[in-house]
């Protein structure tokens, strides 16, 4: 066995193999869905803490302020402590609440997120998920969690949550057209719907590069339509403070409420996630094809690092979408949608595929 | 055609206005020396960083009410109550007393109360006072853990009244 930091996969297939030959096959399969699960658990906790401790950091550092400094040095602690206040705090009961659907709404939305991050590529081996058509799983996955948040307005018995889920229903099912379409776009280029085949089409420079024009039009409209999928930044009206106290989860309290906050943080990475694998080569170095010696001094740096950089570069942008723009109208969100992402979209895939089809994009 | 040109003059312009936007939040995102925060507990001492100044409280600031005294523990007020009249708020109270000098009978001062608690800081007592027996120093750290411990008595004991106010 050979623990490789940049390659898992000989030291999955030796667990693997140990498990199957120790134990017999269907609990040799449970230990390791156990095992998987766990993996993920933990990242999902870990990355869910640090983006909401960065966050607030973050945009204290925008609004001029210094953001929590009072838990840990500089804060690190505070959303520690943050998640232990609520995880203890009361669930409060709601009066003619749906209580069935009241309760399955944070677990469909935070399942959602789970399913889709199982799908994500994080080194070389380490994919727990390798569907041949692992692009449209992401997708389907992704605008599933709105039937969580429609749920969540609809049993709470409340006017403004309801008011809040039906916008964010109007929203995802208008925007996940354009993050589909651009995605398609980058499978265009790709040739395959499998992350990846996607990831080692990109060893001699990623899409966005390789893919020039027609590339960096789908990243941008992927970028902002990603955002509103996420129902965050200028995209928030699910939960307008200003109009709707909190919109959907106005009712929910403790750690109903820490499961919407974790599900939102997290599609957050996942949305940042798919734009780096898809656009910028996921844990794929950055490589310049001719510089021998530039590529293998890129090498040297572990796939994963590459991925969340990317990662954390994406999703930096997006928090700053969140901390510049002012919230869209509900019209100006739709209209933002049908009259200039899905046009422009439309002539983005036909160019892309012209410039398949000539030739014209770089690499290969 | 018009409309065409309407079309996407308007989408560049608005990309460009984002991108403005954008290059603000950036500017100060990268750029910590520019917080206007004060930290408090840390700045009481001052340290480095402009979060971390020296704090220090303006000329002007009305922190609380004393009555200075000079070195031979003299002050100048005469014990007249025009602060107590003019307190909005019965924060103030003169106790005054009586003594013979010269065969006539003269008021002066024996306890000069101030309820910092209720003191709402408006300055009328040190405007109308017409010795100016009274002024304002900029201290701010008042909290203390028993109420009666913000009744104070601002003259100081034993304190005569500075010679030629009348």
């Amino acid at each position: 066995m050979k623990f490789d930091i940049y390659d898992f996969t000989s030291f999955n297939q030796y667990i693997d193999s140990f498990l199957y030959n120790n134990l017999p096959p269907l609990w040799a399969m449970i230990v390791e869905m156990v095992l998987i699960s766990v993996v993920f658990l933990i990242m999902y906790a870990v990355v869910g803490l640090f983006l909401v401790y960065w966050e607030r950091k973050f945009c204290g550092f925008i609004q001029n302020r210094v953001g929590p400094n009072r838990v840990g040095p500089y804060g690190i602690i505070q959303t520690v402590a943050d998640l232990l206040k609520l995880l203890v705090k009361e669930m409060v009961p709601i009066k003619k609440a749906d209580k069935l659907l009241f309760t399955l709404a944070p677990f469909i939305v935070i399942v959602c997120t789970f399913m889709t991050l199982a799908a994500l590529p994080v080194s070389k081996g380490l994919h727990a998920l390798d569907f041949n058509i692992g692009v449209f799983y992401i997708m389907a996955i992704s605008s599933m969690s709105v039937i969580g948040v429609l749920l969540a307005g609809w049993s709470s018995n409340n006017k403004y949550s309801l008011i809040g889920a039906m916008r964010s229903g109007a929203m995802i099912v208008s925007y996940e057209l354009s993050v589909g379409l651009s995605l398609v776009t980058m499978c265009v280029l790709a040739g395959s719907m499998q992350l990846s085949v996607i990831v080692e089409g990109q060893r001699d420079g990623w899409f966005i590069f390789t893919g020039h024009i027609p590339a960096f039009i789908a990243f941008i409209v992927f970028l902002i339509a990603g955002t509103a999928e996420t129902n965050r930044g200028p995209f928030d009206l699910a939960e307008a403070e200003s109009e709707l106290t909190a919109g959907f989860h106005t009712e929910y309290s403790g750690f109903k409420f820490a499961f919407f906050y974790l599900a939102e943080y997290m599609n957050l990475f996942l949305i940042s996630a798919v734009a780096a694998t898809v656009f910028w080569g996921g844990w794929m170095p950055f490589h310049i094809s001719g510089l021998v010696n530039f590529n293998e001094v890129m090498d040297f740096i572990p796939p994963f690092v590459w991925f969340f950089g990317k990662t954390f570069v994406v999703l930096c942008f997006i928090m700053l979408f969140k901390w510049t723009f002012p919230r869209l109208r509900i019209d100006q969100l739709l209209r933002l949608e049908w009259k200039y992402l899905l046009p422009i979209n439309l002539v983005n895939i036909l160019l892309m595929a012209l410039v398949v089809l000539m030739g014209w994009h770089f690499g290969k | 055609m018009k409309s065409i040109y309407q079309y996407f003059a308007g989408m560049f312009k608005g990309i460009w206005s984002l991108l403005v936007g954008m290059s603000v939040t950036t500017s100060y995102l990268f750029r910590p020396w520019t917080i206007v925060v004060q930290q408090y507990p840390e700045n009481r001492k001052g340290g480095r960083g402009r979060s971390h100044k020296k704090l220090e409280m303006f000329d002007r600031f009305k922190g609380e009410l004393i009555m200075p005294h000079n070195e031979a523990n003299e002050h100048k007020c005469t014990a007249c109550g025009i602060c107590e009249i003019n307190c909005p708020n019965g924060t103030i109270t003169v106790i005054s007393d009586q003594e013979l000098v010269d065969g006539k009978k003269k008021r002066f001062l024996d306890k000069h109360i101030y309820r910092l608690g209720m003191c709402s800081f408006c300055g009328l007592c040190v405007k109308t006072c017409p010795s100016k027996a009274l002024s304002f120093i900029p201290t701010f750290e008042h909290s203390v853990f028993d109420r009666t411990k913000l009744t104070k008595v601002l003259n100081m004991p034993d304190s005569k009244l500075m010679k030629g106010v009348e």
